[in-house]
């Protein structure tokens, strides 16, 4: 919570003069009950008509400048609170740009959009009214005792004693009901799950007739929800009846005492109007109080939050010194290169050793979870390897700067995504390019014909690009990545859903891409990777074989396995 | 689920569902009636109670005590009138929810699975969880904050009116200013809150696509530019946010400062009249009291529109969804022991009822066969296994299982005859085994791991935290895709209907466990019919049929060496995926 008030500090002095014109907004509103009393003493009680006229220009002043500090602290306070949370809003975004991708996984694409969306406006929310009440309604509570001492001071015991009251009350109310309305949200999200499983797995549940049992379980999580919330509102419907009892309860025996009082000539009528007017007012404002902790306790987790991914560690691998030339060849080489996620010594990739020469193809192929994706990774340091060095024309990946890295590297991911924007906004993410330089790798891609059947290069792309197939976005994706020329082209199993025709082409082209880059083919089917210069194959993180195809054919048993269940051996008999 | 309900029809059948909690609404509308006479009886006792204080040695104290009492006795029989009305309130609320989301999720159970597949499963979410509360609280909430506000303020008119006509008049003309000038603020200020939701929506839209692309991002060396373009949306969002709060925030002072003059003019009126003698102290005490108060149920009264009409609009999409049509099920034949054999008689169906799909499919597929679908991705190989588990309805045509039509089966003995491995795997938040036992809730210990174990599931089950008891949480990834694939796997094993499915079965399974499994998939399929969609050539050159499929239709089928020898699109399939390079 506390890193809140590091934001709101930039905007100091209007963070102080919001609550303290609400102050005086404030002083001004305690000064009417004493005018209206002075109005009944003196105006009624002397027939004063000039007197009670002249009040009521008072009356009015005080409404009029109370009326102008509210406007000024209102615009402070909506100041300070949209501002602190557009720098929140700032930093956060940056932050979770330098998030590296292990620490980005482990929070979720889901929980980083709330944060810097709801997570912030609730801060923004909470900020504001802080500013615009946390002062005044204690300030309003106290100075309407202190303004009823200043009437009569030993009618500020009762005032003492009811503002006790009430503020015991309020505190055990909340203290019941808060952590039961974090319950509450519990219950509800378990009955969101459900439903949104239920969508999910809508054939599933069919198919074994499972309906009713689901049904049940629903009912189940819907009863708990609810019998949660009527016990919590049991408690807090008190909160309203009680400290309408101990005001009015207190507003009677200042009367008698006030009565009292007046039979003793130590006070007038007036006065007794203006100490009932105080208490009433305490009321009201503490019923705003008990809002706006509400506000506030609603806030606080979201500030928490906020804070929690602030505080998470950038992006910590070794930064590149850019000590590099300006032209790399695209060799490639792995000198017993270890890698694991965790940082322990169960290595989730061990001991890799390979050399891919400038302008060759290289592909790599093993089951799921067998590493492949992570080699990649180590190549264009997303990640530093944990032992052993990758070499990019025999300098260290870790010494060249991520600009230049990604310059050198084309990178198709497994999953196609494109950004909301046009084509052309699509193609000259890395670099600016010409529309010939773009349609160049469009259609080295295959992807022009249906580039250009829709609206060209400046056809729209919605976002994730929804509007094109999965092979279309494959295609564009790969266009995406030969932009700039890039002296290696990383491909990881990023041809899965184009059918057979396209991908015969798409590899076609890219054998004879004009600038020779390397590449590298990343994929679960032997064919993708049969004609390839050396091949890498994977298991469990470790190389079980590196080779050509005939070679790993004869001597590795696993790319065999591999080879013939894709291939049935008489298939491969009949080449 | 479409047919807008208009804003009569929804009130209703609201209506038509408050009906059962009518004794407590009714209890809830007699404690209102009481908690506002009382309140507004309060300003009138304390006026008579001043008025017994006149001065030094003038108090009547007789009088003085009768009053207080009575007014004691008034504070407490409201505060028990308004703790009855929130718990009934509180009740009839939290019930009327709760009963709502049941029926929803009943019908979720039900619904047409077009219906579930066309909609965005977020937004039937949010009907379930955020409209039924935003209804219940708005609806009823609404409701009683209206009936004590509209009782509140023709209870102050009559009580001021008694009091003196004419302060009541100077009251009861000059608020509803404050109202107008707080109409003509909001007016005023809805484009500025318009610009913000616009703005904010397109930078959310920003921020997903950035964070959902990270990789892509730092790829591509982008982050600068995201930064960037980041900070000039986050600027104009500043700018738009700024003029939204504070302008909203004139509302409440401008208001007060109407009110304010208002209280100003009853003082100085009254105190006028109390000079004459036409009205006491006390009497003037009451009026200011009364004077306070009088603008806060139209506030509230103008607000509760908004919330009643948003609560209209979320009761109509709840209604919608409850009332929404269910799937066909009027069969009530059944199929047990079948020997499974499948006969399409001239099918014609299609999703989208202007686009011709499947024409006049004929098939005949006899016990124990398997049927290979085959064709590129997204060409609707699918569309076959919605057809056959009546997840969709055919348009034309029947479909017969043993000669019964599909249609004359009962749904749920339809789809427990037939088993079923979707590429889309999807498993329960719950234990694994429970997950495994979906299909045979009486299944021993020992016949749950005799099916993992032929799965090749075991193994991993086993090095789980909990084993078998490993909860499977749907946000956590424990499980790989290709796991999750050999659970659901498992799950059928358990128990074998006489007819099966499995599009894409083993599709994230990599290839050596998937050739170890396959010994148990064998087995599993024989004497069984049985649909296959995969893309391995040695699952599809063994069925008995090939189905190509093609933009939906079924372009070709006949056995593998039947459409080599027709040299169409399955051999030109067949020869570029296998002979090429």
């Amino acid at each position: 919570m506390s890193f809140i008030f590091k934001y709101v500090k930039k905007y100091k002095i209007r963070a102080i003069l919001a609550p303290l014109f609400k102050m005086l907004e404030a002083i001004f509103e305690l000064l009417v009950p004493l005018v209206m009393a002075a109005i009944i003493n003196q105006g009624i009680g002397n027939s004063d008509k000039g007197y009670i006229i002249r009040m009521s220009g008072v009356l009015i002043l005080l409404a009029v400048i109370g009326l102008g500090l509210a406007l000024i602290a209102q615009y402070f306070s909506a100041y300070v609170a949209v501002h602190t949370a557009s720098d929140i809003r700032m930093d956060l975004f940056n932050k979770i740009l330098s998030l590296s991708k292990k620490v980005k996984d482990s929070v979720g694409e889901e929980v980083l959009t709330t944060r810097i969306t709801n997570d912030i406006n609730q801060i923004m929310n909470a900020v504001n009214m802080v500013l615009r009440l946390f002062l005044r309604s204690p300030f309003i509570v106290f100075g309407a005792m202190i303004m009823a001492a200043f009437v009569d001071a030993k009618a500020s015991i009762i005032f003492i004693l009811v503002v006790g009251l009430l503020a015991l009350t309020v505190v055990f109310i909340m203290r019941f009901t808060l952590p039961r309305y974090k319950e509450i949200a519990a219950r509800l999200e378990k009955v969101l799950g459900a439903t949104s499983e239920n969508l999910e797995g809508a054939r599933v549940i069919r198919a074994f007739a499972r309906t009713d049992s689901e049904k049940k379980e629903f009912k189940e999580k819907t009863q708990s929800l609810t019998d949660l919330q009527i016990i919590t509102g049991k408690i807090s419907a008190l909160l309203n009846p009680l400290t309408y009892v101990m005001v009015n309860i207190g507003i009677v025996v200042l009367i008698y005492f006030s009565g009292i009082r007046v039979n003793r000539g130590a006070i007038m009528t007036g006065d007794v109007v203006a100490l009932v007017n105080y208490m009433s007012q305490i009321l009201i404002e503490l019923v705003k109080l008990a809002n706006l902790i509400v506000l506030i306790m609603k806030a606080i987790p979201s500030g928490d939050r906020v804070n929690a991914l602030m505080e998470m560690k950038s992006d910590e691998r070794t930064k590149g010194l850019g000590h590099e030339p300006g032209e790399f060849s695209g060799a490639i080489r792995m000198e017993n290169v270890s890698f694991s996620y965790t940082g322990s010594m169960d290595f989730d990739l061990a001991n890799i050793s390979i050399d891919i020469p400038a302008g060759s193809v290289f592909g790599i192929i093993g089951g799921t979870g067998s590493g492949k994706t992570t080699l990649l990774r180590l190549l264009n340091h997303t990640f530093d390897a944990t032992e052993g060095d990758v070499l990019l024309d025999g300098i260290n990946v870790v010494d060249i700067s991520d600009e230049k890295l990604s310059q050198v590297f084309g990178i198709v991911p497994q999953k196609a995504s494109l950004f909301a924007g046009t084509i052309r906004s699509n193609m000259t993410m890395k670099n600016q390019a010409s529309d010939v330089e773009i349609i160049e790798m469009l259609k080295n891609a295959q992807a022009y014909d249906f580039v250009m059947a829709k609206e060209g290069l400046d056809t729209e792309v919605l976002a994730k690009g929804n509007n094109f197939s999965g092979g279309q976005k494959q295609r564009l994706t790969i266009a995406r990545a030969l932009m700039g020329q890039p002296k290696v082209l990383v491909l990881d199993d990023s041809a899965s859903a184009l059918d057979l025709g396209t991908e015969a082409k798409l590899r076609s082209a890219l054998s004879a891409l004009p600038w020779k880059p390397t590449v590298i083919i990343v994929s679960q089917r032997a064919s993708s990777v049969k004609s390839a210069d050396q091949i890498l194959v994977l298991e469990e993180g470790k190389c079980v074989g590196l080779g050509s195809h005939e070679k790993l054919l004869d001597s590795c048993q696993a790319y065999e396995e591999i080879y013939y269940c894709q291939y049935p051996k008489e298939e491969a008999c009949n080449e | 689920m479409n047919n807008n309900m208009k804003q009569q029809e929804i009130l209703k059948r609201v209506l038509l569902e408050l009906k059962a909690y009518g004794l407590k609404i009714i209890l809830s509308i007699i404690s209102a009636l009481v908690t506002v006479y009382l309140t507004l009886r309060i300003p009138i006792l304390t006026g008579q109670a001043i008025d017994t204080i006149v001065g030094k040695g003038q108090v009547d104290f007789d009088s003085l005590i009768a009053i207080l009492q009575e007014m004691a006795v008034t504070v407490v029989a409201t505060s028990l009138a308004q703790l009855l009305m929130n718990r009934l309130n509180n009740s009839i609320t939290y019930s009327v929810a709760k009963n709502l989301r049941d029926r929803a999720f009943d019908r979720i159970q039900n619904m047409r699975l077009a219906d579930i597949d066309s909609h965005p499963h977020g937004d039937i979410v949010s009907r379930i969880v955020s409209d039924a509360d935003t209804f219940t609280d708005g609806l009823l909430m609404g409701f009683t904050q209206l009936f004590t506000g509209v009782l509140t303020i023709i209870g102050t008119i009559i009580f001021m009116v008694r009091l003196s006509v004419h302060i009541a008049l100077l009251v009861i003309v000059f608020t509803p200013v404050s109202l107008i000038l707080a109409r003509f603020i909001s007016g005023r200020i809805y484009k500025y809150f318009n610009d913000q939701a616009a703005i904010r929506g397109r930078e959310t839209s920003y921020i997903e696509e950035i964070i959902v692309n990270k990789d892509i991002v730092s790829n591509l060396s982008f982050e600068d530019r995201a930064s960037e373009e980041f900070r000039v949306m986050n600027d104009k969002l500043t700018d738009a946010s700024m003029k939204a709060t504070f302008y909203s925030s004139t509302v409440n002072p401008s208001t007060r400062l109407i009110n304010n003059l208002i209280y100003a003019a009853v003082g100085v009126y009254g105190a006028l009249m109390a000079i004459n003698g036409q009205i006491t102290v006390g009497n003037l005490t009451s009026f200011l009291s009364y004077a306070s108060t009088y603008g806060k149920p139209f506030n509230e009264i103008s607000g509760v529109v908004t919330e009643f009409q948003n609560a209209i609009a979320c009761a109509g999409r709840l209604f919608e969804l409850v009332d929404a049509e269910p799937e066909p099920d009027n069969g009530n034949k059944t199929i047990d022991g079948t020997r499974g054999r499948i006969v399409f008689e001239n099918v014609s169906f299609s999703y989208d009822k202007s686009k011709k799909l499947i024409e006049n499919l004929n098939l005949t597929v006899e016990p124990g066969q398997k049927v290979a679908i085959v064709g590129p991705t997204g060409a609707g190989k699918s569309t076959i296994i919605n057809l056959l588990m009546r997840f969709y309805e055919i348009d034309k045509g029947r479909i017969t299982i043993d000669g019964v039509d599909i249609r004359d089966i009962s749904l749920e003995n339809l789809r427990s005859n037939f088993g079923m491995v979707l590429q889309e795997t999807w498993l329960k938040e719950a234990s694994i085994r429970d997950n495994l036992k979906m299909a045979s809730p009486d299944a021993s210990d020992e016949e749950i791991i005799e099916a993992a174990k032929a799965s090749h599931a075991h193994g991993f089950i086993q090095k789980m935290p909990a084993a078998y008891d490993t909860i499977l949480s749907a946000s956590r990834g424990q499980v790989s895709q290709g796991q999750m694939q050999l659970l659901c796997i498992a799950r059928v094993m358990l128990n074998i209907p006489p007819m099966l499915i499995l599009d894409e079965a083993t599709s994230s399974i990599d290839t050596r466990t998937e050739q170890k499994i396959q010994l148990a998939f064998n087995k599993m399929m024989e004497g069984r019919t049985t649909f296959v969609v995969a893309h391995r050539l040695s699952t599809i050159k063994e069925a008995d049929m090939i189905l190509f499929v093609k933009d939906g239709q079924i372009v070709e089928q006949g056995n593998h060496s039947q459409l080599l020898q027709k040299n169409g699109f399955y051999a030109k399939l067949y020869h570029s995926q296998f002979k090429e390079s």
